[in-house]
């Protein structure tokens, strides 16, 4: 044991100028791709907004005090808080909670059942999550406003067996909209989750079951807190993608359903929008994500010691 | 005295497979009880048969006189020490050790105290607040332990408890197992394919191969009088020898082997002349010399003879391609000066030579 982790170590010391060649190209695509852009937002929503669309660069803190609050139409008012933008965050966060709740009670199961399956047949399931995907998101959103709209066949099938007599207006609805960001993301729940099922000692479940625990008691107190691992990663990639979504709101939902990711991309299209204000709510969004994702790393690496 | 486990009938089929066939057995109370096997002989299967892991497909188990067979293994008042400790990796030693103890309901101080108690029994003192991961082998073996033990089980599974473990840790853990069971007085049923492992701790051991018990009996009957050629050969090192029986006087058997030499032999049962079967006789039973020896013989060549401290072997070959394996003690060899080729008697021990009946 000892010998053999003397011996890693040793490969990892001599190899690691040529490693770190090797992560070359992932750095560049990191930093180009990724850092740059963010950069970019950051400097733009500090600048002053251009009325066709594009900025004027002259520093400006006006963006993220429009976010905030309200000085009436010219400005020169009495300023007040502005609800407006912060009720689109709050109502975005809510819908990403409930799209992830959504995911991880059908996702969970899913997961479960693939990874019990016989080694043989997994694949066969997997692949059978990810059919729908390879279809496009647009189209399947599109898809999906079909199937509920008032006259729809999901409408249609439960007049006709009888459980309801007025079609049910689904559209345009918060429903229609976790609906269209859990149709999404499920992947994203069912992936982690069956890795980390998958690698789940079942022995584990055979030993609390010979020390006396109910078989819910298993699953609460055994297989949970061993694969949370995977739970946590499944509700990060749909908690945090739904947040920003805009096709499931935009094309599900109304007005009463507007989120933040469909705020910023009206900013940022023809020549109405405001790219400084576009640019702030989303340096607003991402510094959301980093606090979670921040409590979520102290969490993991406080349970490590 | 009803006995801690009877198995009346059991069977197990996984599919088309039978795993056991007609498994039919009592285990006393307060008995080290081993069941000893190469793999796939059956034994951890019934094993979990009676932990309740796996179903019966035929046959009852009781439990001191109470039928269990169709009990969860959450009812049932057995638990399990698992091959690879099967520990929670998420709870440290005291909730491991505590866990049977917090489902069946104790009070936590009840719990605290009986988990102390655990500790102290596998002398795991600085250790309760650790994680699993942070534990050497031996140390999460006595975890695994003391986790079955807590809640005081009428009987004790051990499934392969000890193969995990490097060979000096392997022996002290037998004496420590031996310890424990005396001392708690709980039946131990321990499963193992290691026949030095089930001699040194068992007061009874049934050997099982393909499905089905060859024997049971105390390590000393096993050893040394073998119910059949699976049990001579798998327990211990002997040299089997292919022969027919000339004429028999109740089980003592004189029969010949194929090179025609004659030897005189103890069967486990009453036999006729005709019968077919092997002699089994240990190489510590055998002594070679140079010079005839009073009483019967065989006579043959010296082959090799591999030095072993305290032992030598020899390898004796016999007329048609017969070899036999001698083991004596060098004390004895000594003087002999034996070469290799030299013309040698080999003598049987009184009541060494064994007929098995095919």
């Amino acid at each position: 044991m000892a010998a053999g982790t003397g011996s890693g170590r040793t490969v990892s010391a001599t190899f690691s100028p040529v490693r770190g060649w090797l992560l070359l190209p992932s750095w560049l695509v990191i930093g180009i791709f990724l850092l740059v852009p963010v950069l970019l937002m950051l400097v733009y929503s500090f600048l002053t907004k251009e009325f066709r669309g594009g900025v004027i660069w002259e520093f400006s803190l006006a963006a993220y005090d429009q976010f905030v609050f309200d000085r009436g139409l010219f400005g020169d008012d009495p300023p007040q808080i502005e609800w407006a933008y912060i009720t689109i965050f709050v109502r975005s966060i809510l819908q990403a909670l409930g799209a992830t709740v959504l995911c991880l009670l059908i996702g969970f199961p899913t997961a479960y059942f693939i990874a019990t399956r016989p080694a043989n047949t997994r694949a066969i399931w997997l692949f059978l999550v990810t059919i729908p995907y390879w279809v496009n998101l647009l189209i399947r959103t599109v898809s999906m406003k079909f199937l509920i709209r008032d006259n729809g066949p999901l409408n249609e099938a439960l007049l006709a067996i009888g459980v309801i007599d007025a079609p049910l207006q689904l559209i345009n609805t918060n429903f229609a909209v976790q609906l269209g960001l859990f149709y999404s993301y499920l992947p994203f729940m069912v992936l982690p989750i069956y890795a980390s099922v998958e690698r789940y000692n079942f022995a584990l479940s055979e030993a609390a079951s010979d020390l006396y625990a109910p078989k819910w008691t298993i699953l609460r107190s055994i297989l949970l807190p061993v694969v949370k691992p995977g739970i946590i990663a499944g509700c990060i990639l749909v908690f945090v993608p739904s947040l920003g979504a805009f096709l499931a709101p935009d094309l599900l939902g109304g007005a009463k359903t507007f989120m933040i990711g469909s705020l910023i991309e009206e900013q940022f299209k023809g020549n109405a929008g405001n790219w400084p204000f576009g640019a702030a709510a989303s340096m607003i969004l991402l510094s959301m994500v980093l606090v979670v994702l921040l409590f979520y790393a102290r969490a993991q690496s406080r349970e490590q010691t | 005295m009803t006995s801690a486990i009877a198995l009346k009938g059991v069977r197990k089929d996984f599919g088309t497979f039978t795993a056991l066939s007609d498994v039919s057995f009592d285990i006393k109370d307060n008995e080290f009880f081993t069941l000893l096997g190469p793999s796939g002989c059956g034994k951890t299967t019934l094993l979990r048969l009676i932990a309740g892991f796996e179903d019966t497909t035929a046959g009852t188990i009781h439990l001191y006189g109470e039928e269990i067979e169709n009990l969860p293994p959450n009812k049932r008042p057995v638990n399990t020490v698992f091959q690879n400790y099967a520990l929670f990796p998420h709870m440290n030693v005291a909730e491991n050790i505590g866990f049977a103890l917090r489902m069946l309901g104790w009070t936590k101080a009840d719990i605290t105290l009986r988990v102390a108690e655990m500790v102290e029994m596998v002398q795991l003192g600085q250790f309760v607040h650790r994680k699993p991961s942070q534990l050497s082998g031996g140390q999460q073996q006595r975890v695994a332990l003391a986790r079955a033990m807590a809640p005081k089980p009428k009987v004790l599974l051990l499934d392969e408890p000890l193969s995990a473990l490097d060979l000096k840790l392997r022996q002290e853990m037998r004496t420590e197992l031996k310890r424990l069971q005396r001392e708690t007085g709980i039946t131990f049923i321990f499963v193992t394919h290691d026949q030095e492992e089930a001699l040194s701790m068992s007061d009874r051991i049934a050997v099982m191969s393909s499905g089905a018990v060859q024997q049971i009996g105390s390590p000393n009957q096993i050893y040394e009088n073998p119910a059949n050629r699976f049990v001579a050969d798998f327990i211990g090192e002997t040299n089997l020898i292919a022969s027919r029986v000339d004429s028999a006087d109740g089980m003592h058997v004189v029969c010949s082997l194929a090179d025609g030499e004659v030897l005189t032999a103890l069967a486990n049962s009453p036999l006729g002349p005709g019968s077919t079967g092997v002699v089994s006789i240990r190489p510590e039973s055998l002594t070679v010399t140079k010079t005839a020896p009073k009483g019967e013989s065989l006579r043959g060549t010296l082959g090799d003879a591999v030095y072993l401290g305290t032992d030598t072997q020899y390898t004796v070959l016999l007329a048609k391609e017969l070899t036999l394996k001698v083991r004596m003690q060098n004390q004895f060899v000594a003087s002999q000066a034996l070469k290799q080729g030299d013309p040698v008697f080999v003598s049987i021990a009184d009541g060494a030579a064994r007929f098995l009946v095919d």
